[in-house]
């Protein structure tokens, strides 16, 4: 057990060291698109963590991610925080919005809490338009600047703000599925699969189980918040556009494609994600369309993906190299 | 050839054979009793043979026409009535549309009617209570009112699955006495599942005892009951 | 008169919520499923009504061609997506989460797609009637013709509505197989056919909302979303179950919300509709009129 576990702690680092080393290879393009995967790999595993193990949905992640962005901006530009701090700031505040939310979600099943979570997506971007403070539709710029000498220094060559971004997203990344996975292996882990697997059950062996699904729900809005200040710092700003229904929505669609209890699966549905509009790009160029189709066809492609996935793979596309649900 | 034939029949429920290789006749107008403990698989029989599951192996036909892989709304329209387990109406709604569900598919409205009527007179009780809601009434007479229902359908065949569960005695007995009545004055061919052995065949003509989805044995109900190694074994008194 | 005025503000939008609350009942009374499409397929409906009034010029001719187009989705929808979902997606980790996964792929999917054909700019759906409020003495109320229109309409709806489902052979097979749908398929009701008629009617209620509130807003591929969180709360209010429970919930959240932007203000009114589908969560979990059965076993 422990030999495995610093085995993967290695892994994981190996696999770091590959990503960073691969970022000087590659374009600037390709740079902001893995910073964007990362992100998406955050944001999709904070959905798994509470869809996958904990059995509750959420079509609001998206305004948790914008809790977190807004927080992390906000306290970046008044406290002047270093960003790292901001950061953190960010996702803890979503954290303290998870847990309030949690507290409601606990009490609710299916219907209720998807109702509940999709009306907080769609009204909380609004407030920023109702709060000077906030920025309106404009919303707030967010520049982490450069990064800092001595890491530029190292690698050599010119360091771009795109690299930068990709590093911290890399890291953020990294760490987030570090940390879901050993959390899963943990007692909480234990906790929310036995709740999952058999509500009654559990509760009969003494598991709280109104607590284990807040617990749950914090966790996965702290990440999401993480998640979301890591998106203001890759578009520069944050903006109620940012975080619309649809970002919600694909969250929801990248952890479906993911397979819902598969973590790694969430890369494969962050890179789906990613791909689609550059896809969509090169189509509606192709098809020489107009600017209706091109600003809609993202859209249109991820929703047929999710449609098509809970008709015809409800266990993901991932299903059949798997025999069961590990961890 | 008989009315009904079940031959070599399974049904698995989930991944437990819930009924092996059974196989029975009933001829036209008989009353046949299918007797078992809980678990027996009776209740799994008639599901498949109102087509609400499907079974694995087998056949079942009823008048040389096969009543598997069919829906239970096309099986009714064709005869076959099923009462299932646990007194079928539906308690938000009342009596009189309750019933009226029994007919609802069928043209000719003035059978319907007519039908409706019959079962009124035939459990008063239910007529005293036309615009109560099915929830307010007693087990009796929700059993009187799934029952009366199937019939507003004019069914040849009828499945009914523990009416007696529940009961108090004397209203089993009433249920009973009604059911047979019934099928003497609309020659009705009826298939009686029953834990209640005693109960059910001494107005059933054919028993047939089911033990772990097997068949242990049948025949005529006279001689069940007067088997003494039976009762002890199966039908338990 | 402030407060009357306040009164009948609440009134015509709580007449839309309860349109939208109706047409998310009908769907979860008979498939167990709260439809997230629906504001999609009404607003879906509404660009067709657009399209019909473009060409014929009058709005009233549209309205038909509205409805009959939101019955039509809704049927399509339930007939072959949901159909499909139920038949294929009994097992797997996404089971219990699919049905309102595909709803939401839906409302993406319809989004989009009236997104290409029309583009995301605002347009005008108009009536011919005054959005000017009534003149009584010197004073004008904040109610106009195309206010008492809505009134009129949703109120028509509910009648039909009610009628059918306490009258006819119709409206009990839909009610039965709601409530009990294996019993109702032994007692001869085709229940997969009765479903689709039940979705056609939300259908058909979405698309009255969507024609009718439309003329007073703009119309755009997502216009009618924040319709689609009043009309749930509303839904919950009224306990999810019932059809009176949403017409009531509807009415209660519109005045509710008509008084909050009177005498707090604009800025929470997004805060309000969130606080009080919270609280009546927590203080009534089935609704001022929901049927048996907590929510957590729904």
């Amino acid at each position: 057990m422990r030999k495995s576990k610093s085995l993967s702690a290695l892994t994981f680092l190996a696999i770091g060291l590959f990503l960073l080393g691969l970022s000087n290879f590659v374009d600037e393009l390709r740079v902001y698109q893995g910073a964007q995967i990362a992100v998406y790999v955050i944001a999709i595993s904070s959905i798994i963590l509470l869809t996958g193990y904990s059995g509750q949905i959420s079509l609001g992640h998206g305004a948790l991610m914008a809790i977190g962005g807004y927080a992390a901006v906000l306290s970046y530009t008044y406290w002047h925080l270093p960003f790292l701090l901001a950061f953190t700031v960010g996702a803890l505040a979503a954290a303290l919005g998870g847990f309030i939310l949690g507290m409601a979600a606990a009490r609710l099943s299916g219907p209720y809490l998807a109702g509940t979570t999709l009306a907080l997506a769609v009204g909380l971007p609004s407030l920023a338009n109702q709060f000077h403070i906030l920025g309106g539709e404009q919303g707030l710029s967010f520049d982490i600047g450069e990064a800092p000498k001595w890491i530029s220094n190292k690698t050599g060559g010119d360091f771009t703000q795109y690299k930068w971004f990709f590093w911290v997203s890399v890291v953020c990344a990294l760490a987030t599925i570090w940390f879901i996975k050993n959390l899963l292996q943990s007692r909480f882990g234990r906790t929310w699969r036995a709740v999952r697997g058999n509500p009654s059950a559990a509760a009969l062996s003494g598991i709280n189980i109104g607590r284990s699904k807040v617990l749950a729900f914090t966790v996965s809005s702290t990440l999401a918040g993480l998640a979301g200040a890591l998106l203001a710092m890759l578009l520069g700003l944050v903006a109620p556009m940012a975080f619309t229904l649809t970002l919600s929505f694909t969250l929801v669609t990248g952890a479906v494609l993911a397979g819902v209890t598969n973590l790694a699966g969430s890369i494969v549905g962050a890179v789906v994600l990613v791909g689609i509009p550059e896809f969509t790009d090169a189509v509606a160029t192709h098809l020489g369309g107009s600017e209706k189709i091109s600003a809609n066809l993202p859209g249109l492609i991820t929703s047929v993906l999710l449609i098509l996935t809970v008709i015809f793979m409800p266990n993901g596309p991932k299903l059949h190299k798997r025999k069961k649900v590990t961890n | 050839m008989s009315a009904l034939e079940v031959s070599n029949l399974s049904i698995n429920h989930g991944a437990i054979v819930a009924v092996r290789k059974l196989s029975f006749t009933v001829e036209k107008g008989q009353l046949a009793a299918i007797i078992g403990s809980n678990g027996a698989g009776k209740t799994t029989l008639l599901r498949a043979l109102s087509g609400l599951i499907p079974a694995s192996e087998g056949t079942a036909t009823w008048k040389g026409k096969s009543l598997l892989g069919q829906k239970p709304e096309n099986l009714v329209r064709s005869g076959v009535a099923h009462v299932s387990e646990g007194k079928s109406v539906i308690p938000e709604l009342n009596v009189k549309e309750n019933l009226a569900l029994g007919g609802i598919w069928r043209k000719d409205k003035k059978d319907v009617a007519i039908a409706t009527e019959e079962v009124l007179e035939l459990f008063p009780r239910l007529r005293e209570r036309l615009q109560q809601s099915a929830d307010t009434l007693s087990g009796g007479e929700r059993q009187m009112l799934a029952i009366g229902r199937a019939l507003i359908a004019r069914p040849d065949l009828l499945l009914l699955d523990e009416p007696s569960l529940g009961l108090a005695p004397l209203i089993i007995e009433q249920i009973f006495e009604a059911v047979n009545q019934l099928r003497h004055r609309l020659g009705l061919t009826v298939l009686l599942v029953e834990q209640n052995a005693m109960s059910a065949l001494k107005i059933a003509d054919v028993g047939i005892i089911i033990n772990v989805g097997t068949l242990v044995t049948s025949g005529q109900s006279k001689e069940l009951l007067a088997d003494a190694n039976l009762r002890a074994a199966y039908l338990g008194y | 008169m402030l407060f009357i005025d306040t009164l009948l503000i609440g009134l015509s939008s709580g007449a839309i919520y309860a349109l939208m609350a109706l047409a998310l009942v009908l769907v979860w009374r008979s498939t167990r499923v709260v439809n997230f499409a629906q504001a999609g397929q009404a607003i879906l409906s509404t660009y067709l009504g657009y399209e019909v009034m473009n060409m014929t010029h009058n709005y009233w001719v549209s309205i038909p061609f509205a409805i009959l187009g939101g019955a039509a989705i809704a049927a399509f929808v339930d007939g072959v997506i949901m159909r499909a979902l139920v038949k294929r997606s009994h097992k797997g980790s996404v089971s219990e989460i699919a049905p309102v996964i595909a709803t939401l792929g839906l409302l993406g999917l319809i989004r989009s797609l009236t997104g290409m054909i029309w583009g995301n700019a605002y347009l005008q759906y108009t009536s011919p009637l005054s959005g000017k409020g009534y003149m009584i003495g010197q004073h004008t109320i904040p109610f106009s013709p195309q206010n008492l229109i809505i009134v009129i309409g949703a109120l028509l709806v509910m009648g039909v509505f009610a009628a059918i489902f306490k009258f006819t052979n119709l409206g009990l097979a839909l009610r039965a197989a709601s409530f009990q749908p294996e019993i109702s398929r032994l007692a001869g009701i085709r229940v997969d056919r009765i479903r689709t008629i039940g979705w056609a009617f939300a259908g058909a209620a979405g698309a009255v909302a969507g024609a009718l509130v439309t003329p007073t807003t703009y119309l755009s591929p997502n216009s009618l979303d924040l319709l689609l969180v009043s009309g749930f709360v509303a839904a919950v209010i009224g306990g999810l179950d019932s059809l009176i429970g949403a017409v009531l919930g509807g009415l209660l959240l519109g005045v509710g919300f008509a008084f909050i932007l009177q005498y707090i203000g604009t800025s929470v009114t997004f805060s309000a509709a969130f606080i009080i589908l919270i609280l009546v969560l927590f203080m009534r979990p089935r609704g001022i009129l929901g049927s048996k059965g907590g929510r957590r076993d729904a």
